[in-house]
């Protein structure tokens, strides 16, 4: 069976800890998920998105702490905005933005983080493989 | 004098008041009676008013203290015994056993799985069973687990599995003696037990529950895993009411209020409504008590926006429909009329009471209670429990978690202010050898691979992760370990990077957040700088994640070994530079506020500038005749400014103002007004506020209508009315200020009860929307009710209306209580209109800090930073932050004074490490990433069009890195070719 490759950049004090804190409640999910931790997730750029894709990843994961709790006071709103930036351009290299992800997780929620990246999986298990250049 | 001091509870304050001291150059002993530090805020789900997430706020600290080398931590421990003197105490500790070995337990939980025993879990509120062996909560400190001997069977389960050995059943209690210059007291607060309010049901009905109980239900990590569902039967509440004032503004119980409770009970009804928009969510109040920064608007927020009812009445009592279990409340509004209600589920705000542990403190310390059995103290002196010993938080009273926060670190420079000659006598630093210099090598890499017992070894095959790490490039050594944390393993690692000539570590195992500090410290003792290392995560995010697909966990093993490898090839040693500080500091403001911090730092033996635009200190408190409790406070202010005058680190500039300021934290250089210029470290905001002057109700057109401080002036000399009418919430709470002025309904309190002194036959009458007593200020609304003093509440669509018949003035009302109209005739009628900030805007910009929407100065973060602006070095005090009383600015001036401390204590500050940079090749000075920087980090260097990073500022958080279009930005250690590594290494095989 085909499984997804996906990339998780994860901010140091939220959403890592999220991820912590599903493993620390051994809350089960699917294994398609490799974290990349950064500490902030504004640092996250296009770039790294699409060489990701590029690369052949089937889908990109952003998380960051929730609205208000970024460690470094309004990263997350940046990402935010990078975001709605992200899936245009994906759209105009052909990549189903439903491929990127962005979500917030609060330290407290090891249960929410499963949760996407079960959802994250199963999405695209359906999507199928990333085919660039393909409509995908 | 010894330069450490005793902290005596864990919880936020006791964290913040270590942390304060440990930073600037004292030895700390952090004394909890349970076995984890972390206190009530480690249960909370959110905190008011911005619903941050509690965890996410204080999981740094924790780790912080935890792992600060001059805090030393003594859990599961009580103090049995104090002698000595201020300077000088010697203090006993029982350590209770905890019958794991502190020194090896890492802390992997293998023993609770395996532990046969239930109990009921005291961190959950009682709503779920924990093992027999345990720790609170996941992110405890210190992470070591603790056997429950009294639900212990002995079984040896845990011995058996425990291959750590840390299993330790002898253990018996030892004592410890300490050595400490001076203490303080940080014990908390427990809360009101609900069980002898028969009326509320609660432990009859399942589905009464208090807030506590409710905050875990709302918590993610709470016994239903964040679905807000009722105890009895699992269901979704569609109708939750909530109960104020339980154990609170009680006579049966507790005559005080409890000062939080209509915050929490508002923001965790706005919570479950997140989770189910379609609740309704009622509260029942008597007063609603929104009287802190931002609260107000969050109280308004709560109705017009989440749609929540508020109900004034009496509290109401409670039935329960047995087949149903829902219950029903029978609860009586102000007009006496009596309605019944049903709700799914009710939640009682119960409010906070001393610790049990109070009256064995008093004993122990030898410090005075108050009459509700809290730590006394003095409007002048709110953080002293006696020479040498120093109280805060909610132990000296219920309080938010703010005005907790910046009363630790007011006891902090309290604590350090009696032994501040012996700065840094008593502090350990760690010396390590000299740095290899690695520059020219070719990388060779060494993997550890951990087992964590068999928590990733049970599950993720580990020989075959660590053959297949050999394969890899550069990596020229590899290892497997039972636990890569263990002492001996450290020896381990040292040993194979002399041995291999190791340049580069990865440690493949738990979470580097927790984990990587002790690795850093390991290589950095075998000679390499610490960023060498690199940590990737096959446990929390893989073993335990991944159970029953031990296959997929061992590919998914792999592959992060190999990014993690990956990166390691790419990562290069990292320094931080660091800066001259000058070791003094800057006060703007000569209130009350700035008297105190600058004569703070002036004790820290630090020189400080004090300067006050007007020709005389003083500020607000110059205004204020009396206090509640009977101090004058027009000869504190004497004293205050003598001790000022007398001190040689002091210099007074009054008539002065602040003309540019320059520079940034350690290295500020201030021009004043009378041409001086002043260098200095830190600087304290302090300008205070000033009483609003109303336009409304004849203000200024009629001479009996004055406002409360004009009238406590006129107090003072003697006051002839037959009628007083006092008008509270005066253009506050309204279009003019949406705030509420926190002070004025116990100013209103102390000036009636003053005026009723002095002339008992006066009719008094204050009109209010809620009375805004909190705390121990309740007292002085009782007695003022008590000493005839008429209150008469009207609702903001029914305003009161002053007119002028003739020459008397008539005032209409419509007491909203009784649904009347009044008329009432005074002699003088007296507006309490709140307090207003000056115009703060030029200093605002010259220091490049925010204001809020009011006008007030903006701190770094609402509840943990309440004196801390995000810029560094730049603190608040007084009424510039926001309205409060004397007491409250004292704490807060203190808590600057221990926070500039942090800085100005040292002659350099290091930077971080991990910071931005730019490529001055590549740069073109588009000058898209300054305003990406929170910090003001980012300048453009006007000459050389390139833009350049204030080490000392930048934060590295990345941001700006991502901004710039041309790749001349970069961050340290997450460098583009760093993260396109680790993205390559796992998608391209
Ligand atoms: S630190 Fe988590 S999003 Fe900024």
């Amino acid at each position: 069976m085909y499984e997804p490759k996906i990339i998780g950049f994860l901010c140091n004090w939220c959403s890592y800890a999220a991820a912590d804190l599903a493993g620390t409640s051994r809350i089960q999910y699917p294994s398609n998920m490799r974290a990349i931790r950064v500490m902030c997730s504004s640092r996250i750029d296009p770039e790294h998105v699409l060489r990701a894709f590029v690369n052949g990843a089937d889908g990109v994961l952003i998380a960051g702490c929730h609205p208000g709790d970024c460690h470094y006071i309004s990263g997350n709103y940046k990402t935010e905005r990078k975001y709605v930036l992200m899936r245009k351009m994906l759209e105009q290299f052909g990549i189903d933005p439903r491929r990127l992800r962005l979500e917030w997780c609060s330290s407290a929620e090891g249960g929410k983080f499963a949760q996407v990246v079960t959802e994250m999986t199963e999405e695209l298990r359906t999507l199928g493989p990333i085919q660039l250049g393909a409509g995908d | 004098m010894v330069g450490s001091v005793m902290v005596v509870g864990g919880g936020i304050a006791g964290m913040q008041a270590s942390l304060d001291l440990a930073d600037s150059g004292f030895r700390v002993y952090l004394v909890d009676k349970a076995p984890t530090i972390g206190g009530v805020m480690a249960q909370l789900d959110k905190t008011f008013p911005t619903l941050d997430c509690s965890m996410c706020i204080m999981a740094p600290k924790l780790v912080a203290t935890g792992r600060h080398h001059n805090i030393h931590l003594l859990t599961n421990a009580d103090i049995i015994n104090v002698e000595g003197n201020p300077g000088n105490f010697t203090v006993t500790v029982k350590m209770n056993p905890r019958f794991v070995n502190a020194e090896k337990c890492t802390g992997c939980g293998l023993c609770a799985q395996y532990c046969p025993v239930e109990a009921v879990n005291e961190y959950d509120e009682r709503l779920t069973l924990r093992r027999g062996i345990y720790v609170d909560y996941p992110q405890a400190v210190p992470l070591v687990y603790a056997i429950d001997r009294e639900k212990c069977i002995g079984c040896g389960l845990c011995e058996n599995i425990c291959q750590a050995e840390a299993i330790e059943y002898d253990q018996t209690p030892s004592e410890e003696k300490v050595n400490v210059g001076a203490i303080i007291l940080a014990a908390g607060f427990d809360e009101f037990e609900p069980d002898t309010k028969k009326e509320y049901g609660y432990g009859r009905f399942k589905n009464v529950v208090t807030a506590t109980e409710f905050e875990r239900i709302l918590s993610a990590s709470g016994p239903f895993a964040g679905h807000v569902v009722r105890p009895s039967d699992g269901e979704i509440p569609k109708r939750i009411a909530f109960l104020q004032c339980v154990g609170s503004r009680d006579e049966k119980s507790n005559k005080y209020c409890s000062a939080v409770c209509c915050m929490y009970a508002t923001k965790e009804a706005i919570i479950a409504k997140e989770h189910n928009p379609d609740l309704e969510a009622t509260i029942f109040f008597m007063d609603m008590r929104t009287y802190g920064k931002g609260f107000e608007q969050f109280y308004q927020r709560a109705q017009s926006e989440y749609g929540l009812s508020y109900i004034r009445s009496r509290v109401p009592c409670i039935e329960e429909n047995p087949e149903t279990q829902n219950l029903l409340l029978t609860y009586e509004t102000e007009d006496g009329t009596i309605t019944k209600a049903e709700f799914d589920m009710v939640v009682l705000s119960v409010g906070l009471e001393p610790p049990k542990s109070s009256q064995e403190l008093s004993t122990v310390f030898g410090v005075p209670l108050n009459d509700y059995g809290f730590l006394d103290w003095k409007i002048f002196e709110p953080l002293k429990a006696k020479e040498g010993i120093y109280a805060c938080g909610a132990f000296s009273g219920p309080k938010d978690i703010p005005d907790t926060v910046a009363q630790a670190s007011g006891a902090a420079a309290m604590a350090s202010g009696v032994i501040s000659g012996e700065r840094g006598t008593l502090v350990e630093e760690k010396v390590y050898p000299q740095e290899i210099d690695v520059a020219e090598q070719q990388p060779r890499i060494g993997v550890f691979v951990c087992w964590c017992g068999i928590n990733i070894g049970g599950i993720v095959n580990v020989p075959e992760v660590m053959e297949y790490a050999s394969t890899l490039p550069n990596v020229v050594f590899v290892d497997q370990n039972l636990y890569t944390c263990s002492q001996d393993t450290q020896e381990k690692i040292k040993q194979a990077v002399e041995e291999h000539n190791l340049n580069r570590v990865v440690v493949a195992s738990c979470t580097p957040r927790t984990h990587e500090p002790l690795f850093q410290s390991t290589i950095r003792e075998a000679g390499l700088n610490p960023y060498l290392f690199e940590m990737t995560n096959i446990r929390d995010q893989c073993s335990w994640v991944h159970m029953h697909t031990p296959e997929e966990a061992t590919e998914k093993a792999k592959d992060l070994v190999r990014m993690a490898v990956a990166k390691s090839n790419l990562l290069e040693p990292l320094k931080s530079s660091s800066v001259e500080v000058t070791q003094s500091g800057l006060v703007i403001g000569g209130g009350i506020a700035g008297m105190t911090a600058a004569l703070g730092l002036a004790q820290q033996g630090f020189t400080v500038h004090l300067v006050e635009k007007e020709d005389h200190l003083g500020g607000l408190l110059r205004s204020i005749r009396f206090t509640m409790s009977g101090e004058d406070p027009q000869e504190y202010l004497a004293t205050l400014e003598q001790s000022l005058r007398d001190h040689p680190n002091v210099h007074i500039h009054t008539g002065t103002t602040v003309e540019r300021i320059d520079g940034y934290v350690g290295n500020f250089t201030t021009a004043l007004s009378s041409g001086e210029e002043i260098r200095h470290g830190i600087c304290v905001v302090a300008v205070g506020g000033q009483e609003h002057k109303p336009a409304s109700y004849l203000y200024g057109k009629d001479e009996r209508v004055v406002t409360q401080l004009e009238f406590e002036d006129m107090l003072s000399k003697g006051v002839k009315a037959k009628t007083v009418v006092m008008i509270n919430c005066v253009e506050s709470r309204d279009d003019t200020k949406e705030y509420c002025s926190r002070v004025c309904c116990s100013e209103a309190v102390k000036n009636a009860l003053k005026l009723k002194e002095k002339n008992p036959d006066t009719n008094v009458y204050i009109l209010y929307r809620d009375m805004r007593t909190y705390a121990f200020r309740e007292q002085y609304y009782d007695r003022a009710r008590e000493n005839g003093i008429v209150f008469m509440r009207y609702d903001p669509e029914t305003k009161p209306r002053l007119e002028k018949k003739g020459e008397s003035l008539v005032l209409y009302a419509h007491d909203a209580a009784l649904d009347l109209d009044f008329e009432l005739h005074p002699d003088l009628v007296v507006l309490s209109t709140g307090v207003s900030p000056y115009d703060n805007s030029a200093l605002s910009q010259m220091l490049k800090v925010p204001l809020d929407r009011d006008g007030f100065f903006l701190e770094a973060h609402m509840k943990l930073r309440p004196v801390d602006f995000a810029t560094d070095g730049v603190f608040m005090a007084g009424l510039a932050h926001s309205p409060k009383f004397i007491d409250e600015t004292i704490s807060q001036a203190y808590g600057a004074v221990a926070r500039a401390c942090t800085i100005i204590s040292k002659e350099r500050i290091e930077t971080e490490p991990i910071i931005a940079e730019v490529d001055e090749e590549l740069c073109c000075g588009c000058q898209v990433c300054i305003p990406m920087c929170p910090y003001n980090a980012r300048e453009l260097d006007e000459e050389e069009n390139i833009v350049k990073v204030n080490e000392v500022l930048c934060k590295g958080c990345g941001s700006c890195v991502a901004a710039c279009p041309s790749g001349a930005a970069q961050q340290r250690h997450f460098r583009d070719n760093q993260l396109s590594s680790m993205i390559e290494a796992f998608v391209r095989r």
